[in-house]
């Protein structure tokens, strides 16, 4: 047994902290309902602290099958979550009776927890007690039911035909209007009204479908209120009805910038979950891709980061050389945005002939020309006192709001994933971890050029030292199998053809795998029953906390802070709404 | 008689000159754009895409001409032509060559001012007159920046009218025969550039329209040939702020070989593109960094020239 799990069973009692196996590795403990908000407080100060609510989600238990060992129980609420001191996580489950249970909410503890509380009443109908805005946040305000509930319709044939007659749109309309009286906002400040300026979902700005509503007193903001959803696809629900192999392609549209890193994270998880061991070739290749996209999402921050403020031209030369990457995606993979490149097992294809030469040509052409836009736009004297000290945060405040990527690292707090928990053979590489001091909008944007940097020469470290072997794996689980053996080996095509047909079937258990994505940490919780699709798939984004935390320090600001503070943070709204 | 035809003919070539560059800026600066951001721009119409301009003017005509219907109508028609007329009007005292100019006024110079400060109206009444927070903040970022900047670009312009003693434009050039202007008066001139910029709203001062933070400031909720008369009243302002630089600081229409018409239009046509390139090249500031910029650096370089200018000037003539 993990020795916290141990301190905990010491402080709480044996018969209340059980501890459950995983695959991951990652202590789980299941806990008291009664007890939830003590022992997160305990675990929150206790020596070498567990400072991040990582994540906070829930399964809908009712219909599992392979539960041996675990509390019964109609709901799960789990809360992971991640102490840098020890480089270590720990995952607390509690088991909830009844169709809509109530927990109390942590809000009092983590201000984080009030996104993930909200996200969980809309999906799963489960109350937090003492949550201040209990209230819908990914799905309208008036949907029936609660998505992510087993008897909750998945495919669009489940229900009746979709129509919007003029009443209904005027309604739906309606209800998204702002009432400040809702958000505890007042409309007057001393003499002067305060004025609501509704900043989205449609705003150049915004990078995406997301509604801001600023409480401004001339052009300063007071408060404000968000509002997600409008990126809403469902792709946990989708990902319990696609097979586990046919989800792959769904992964890229969450970071619909960052293509095969999302996949990174997915196939990892299932992986540890069948117990596929990948080929160091495949390995490779995958960091080898995962970097690229990196410079890929990168340069579009870079380019529209310089735009909200302002400056036309640097998006033009930025999308030009994302061209030339997403060249050699096309090349290697066949698609450019969204690939859907890597298998369970490994990777899809073999690199083609010549890749060599075009990355080596990419890693010398992008050097010379980061460093022309350091000149262009960062040590531009505007550009400087556009952001510098504008949005500031600290390392703790970070820490308490989730911020995992660039946003972390700006702030001073050397933590990489790729390094801190490398994944891939990522610990073969040489790479500096960037960091800054300040944790303002420069700090990230030196930050994410630097990375670039650091990611090119990873790729050049990729390059030279490829290993030969196979691209994919063959144990059995791997999909699809490895396509020229089919037609000689009997066993290989059966694997193929229960794997592309009905799909590869994944033995029962639980296993999260966490990816240092372009825009923070990344991660795929996955639960298997030990069918063909998932049982519960939870999407762990970093867009979504760091979107949460931005009134902390846009208060007092004005309206053209804002949007640095928003193009500096990178995000997209596929990323935060899933 | 004779004067009063010529008059009215130097009107209507001006007039159709002024529309003719206007129209053609558009072309111009996108390809300037194009050119300078690694891409082509309109090439695609007639040759060389000039006959984009034609396209982008029969789209412009036809296009459904919304009027908000929670606007102030009245206002929300004219404030476009506000800027049109004034900034027209501002070229009526140019001279483009000697002879050549609408009148010659002996307060030329103050009608420029006068004429250029009328523009702001337009923005201020379009933002106000949309009844639309996103147009009232770009109206309030306009009244403030276009007030201030009137300030210094006024004061900036006054050692050259030491350095001549006049405010006629036309002696304003002659005076400068011997050595241009931008040299005496390099101050004067970069103040006088900063603030026309600002006065014509364009990037990096274009922080009433701020695409990306105000959607399109105060002609937000303007579309059709409203929007038309905006767009091109701010490619007339940039012609008129580049042929004032040229009159008031490169010695107007004087130049050797040419005749005089051709180096004033040379002169103007470098400016024009040095505002492109000002676009193509800057981030934009934050409205109170614009301000604080106005008050505490350009106010106090313009009356310390002003004083030098003023006091070089005494000193000679003793």
């Amino acid at each position: 047994m993990e020795p916290i799990i141990a301190e905990l069973q010491s402080q709480f009692g044996v018969e209340q902290i059980v501890p459950q196996a995983g695959r991951d590795g990652i202590p789980t403990a299941w806990i008291p309902r009664s007890m939830i908000l003590d022992v997160l407080r305990y675990l929150k100060s206790v020596d070498k602290p567990y400072r991040m609510l990582f994540d906070l989600t829930a399964i809908d238990e009712r219909t599992r099958r392979h539960r041996r060992g675990q509390p019964a129980g109609d709901f799960t609420v789990v809360y992971h979550l991640l102490s840098f001191e020890r480089n270590e996580d720990i995952r607390l489950k509690a088991a909830l009776e009844g169709e809509e249970p109530e927990v109390p909410s942590a809000t009092g503890i983590w201000a984080s927890a009030n996104w993930y509380e909200r996200e969980i009443w809309d999906m799963f109908g489960i109350r937090f007690e003492g949550h201040p805005h209990l209230r819908r946040i990914l799905m309208p305000r008036d949907w029936k039911g609660h998505p992510l509930r087993k008897e909750h319709p998945a495919r669009a044939t489940e229900m009746g035909p979709f129509t919007m007659p003029e009443e209904v749109h005027d309604y739906r309309e309606k209800i998204l209007q702002f009432d400040p009286e809702e958000w505890g906002m007042v409309r007057r400040k001393g003499e002067s009204d305060l004025m609501f300026l509704n900043l989205g979902p449609q705003h150049p700005g915004t990078h995406g479908p997301f509604r801001i509503i600023l409480q401004l007193d001339g052009e300063e903001i007071v408060d404000m209120v968000l509002d997600i959803g409008f990126h809403h696809r469902a792709a946990e629900k989708m990902c319990e009805r696609q097979s586990w192999h046919t989800f792959v392609p769904y992964t890229d549209r969450i970071d619909y910038l960052a293509g095969v890193q999302n996949e990174f994270s997915y196939v990892q998880s299932v992986e540890l979950l069948a117990g596929i061991r990948v080929p160091d070739r495949a390995k490779v290749i995958r960091i080898l891709m995962a970097e690229l996209f990196r410079i890929i999402s990168h340069l579009v921050w870079y380019g529209t980061f310089a735009q909200d403020l302002g400056a036309m031209s640097p998006v033009f030369y930025m999308f030009n050389d994302r061209e030339r990457a997403l060249d050699i995606v096309q090349a290697v993979t066949g698609a450019r945005m969204h690939p859907g490149w890597f298998r369970i097992g490994g990777v899809a294809q073999d690199l083609p002939q010549g890749w060599d030469r075009q990355f080596r040509d990419f890693v010398k052409y992008l050097r010379p020309h980061l460093d022309e836009y350091d000149g262009m736009v960062l040590k531009n004297r505007i550009f400087k006192a556009r952001t510098q000290g504008i949005g500031q945060y600290t390392i703790d405040e970070a820490i308490d709001w989730g911020v995992t990527g660039p946003g972390l690292r700006a702030a001073g707090l050397e933590w990489d994933f790729r390094k801190q928990r490398p994944y891939s053979g990522y610990d073969q590489f040489q790479f500096d971890i960037p960091t800054g001091k300040n944790g303002d909008c420069y700090d990230r944007s030196v930050i994410h050029v630097e990375e670039m940097r650091q990611s090119l020469w990873i790729i050049e470290q990729c390059v030279d030292n490829m290993p030969e072997g196979p691209y994919k794996s063959t144990d059995s689980g791997s999909v699809p199998a490895i396509k020229e053996k089919t037609m000689q080996d009997i066993e290989t095509l059966i694997h193929h053809f229960l794997g592309v047909s009905w799909g590869p079937v994944v033995p029962p258990g639980e296993a999260i795998t966490q990816v240092e994505a372009p825009k923070g940490c990344n991660a795929y919780y996955l639960i298997s029953d030990g069918n063909t699709a998932a049982y519960r798939a939870r999407i762990r984004t970093p867009s979504f906390p760091h979107l949460q935390m931005i009134p902390l320090f846009s208060r007092g600001l004005l309206v053209s802070d804002l949007l640095a503070i928003l193009g500096s943070i990178d995000f997209v709204m596929g990323d935060v709404d899933r | 008689m004779n004067e009063i035809a010529r008059t009215a003919i130097t009107i209507v070539v001006l007039l159709a000159a002024l529309m003719t560059v206007a129209a053609g800026l558009i072309w111009v600066e996108r390809r300037l754009l194009a050119v300078w951001q690694n891409r082509y721009g309109p090439n695609r119409v007639g040759p060389l895409g000039l006959f984009q301009v034609v396209a982008d003017m029969i789209k412009i005509f036809t296009k459904e001409d919304w009027i908000a219907p929670f606007s102030d109508k009245k206002v929300f028609i004219i404030a476009p032509a506000i800027v049109f007329v004034a900034v027209l009007s501002a070229f009526a005292v140019i001279p483009f060559a000697p002879g050549i100019a609408v009148a010659e006024l002996d307060v030329g110079l103050l009608f420029f001012l006068a004429m250029s400060s009328m523009s702001a109206y337009s923005v201020v009444l379009a933002g106000w007159a949309s009844d639309s927070k996103y147009s009232l903040l770009g109206a309030l970022r306009a009244t403030a920046q276009m007030l201030s900047y009137e300030v210094f670009m006024g004061l900036s312009l006054m050692g050259v009218v030491i350095l001549t003693g006049s405010f006629n434009l036309r002696h304003i050039v002659e005076a400068q025969e011997g050595m241009w202007f931008c040299i005496p008066q390099i101050l004067g001139l970069l103040i006088f550039l900063g603030a026309g910029i600002a006065e014509t709203h364009r990037a990096p001062f274009d922080l009433p329209e701020a695409e990306s933070e105000l959607i399109a400031g105060f002609h937000s909720e303007y579309s059709g040939m409203k929007f038309g008369m905006f767009f091109v009243g701010e490619y007339l302002g940039v012609t008129l702020i580049s042929a004032m630089i040229t009159t008031l600081f490169f010695g107007g229409w004087l130049g050797p070989f040419f005749p005089p018409i051709v180096w004033f239009v040379i002169k103007t046509s470098v400016f024009i593109a040095f505002f492109v390139l000002l676009r193509a090249s800057l981030p934009r500031p934050r409205y109170d960094q614009l301000m604080s910029f106005g008050w505490k650096v350009m106010l106090p370089l313009s009356l310390l020239n002003v004083l030098v200018t003023g006091a070089i000037v005494l000193w000679r003539s003793t």
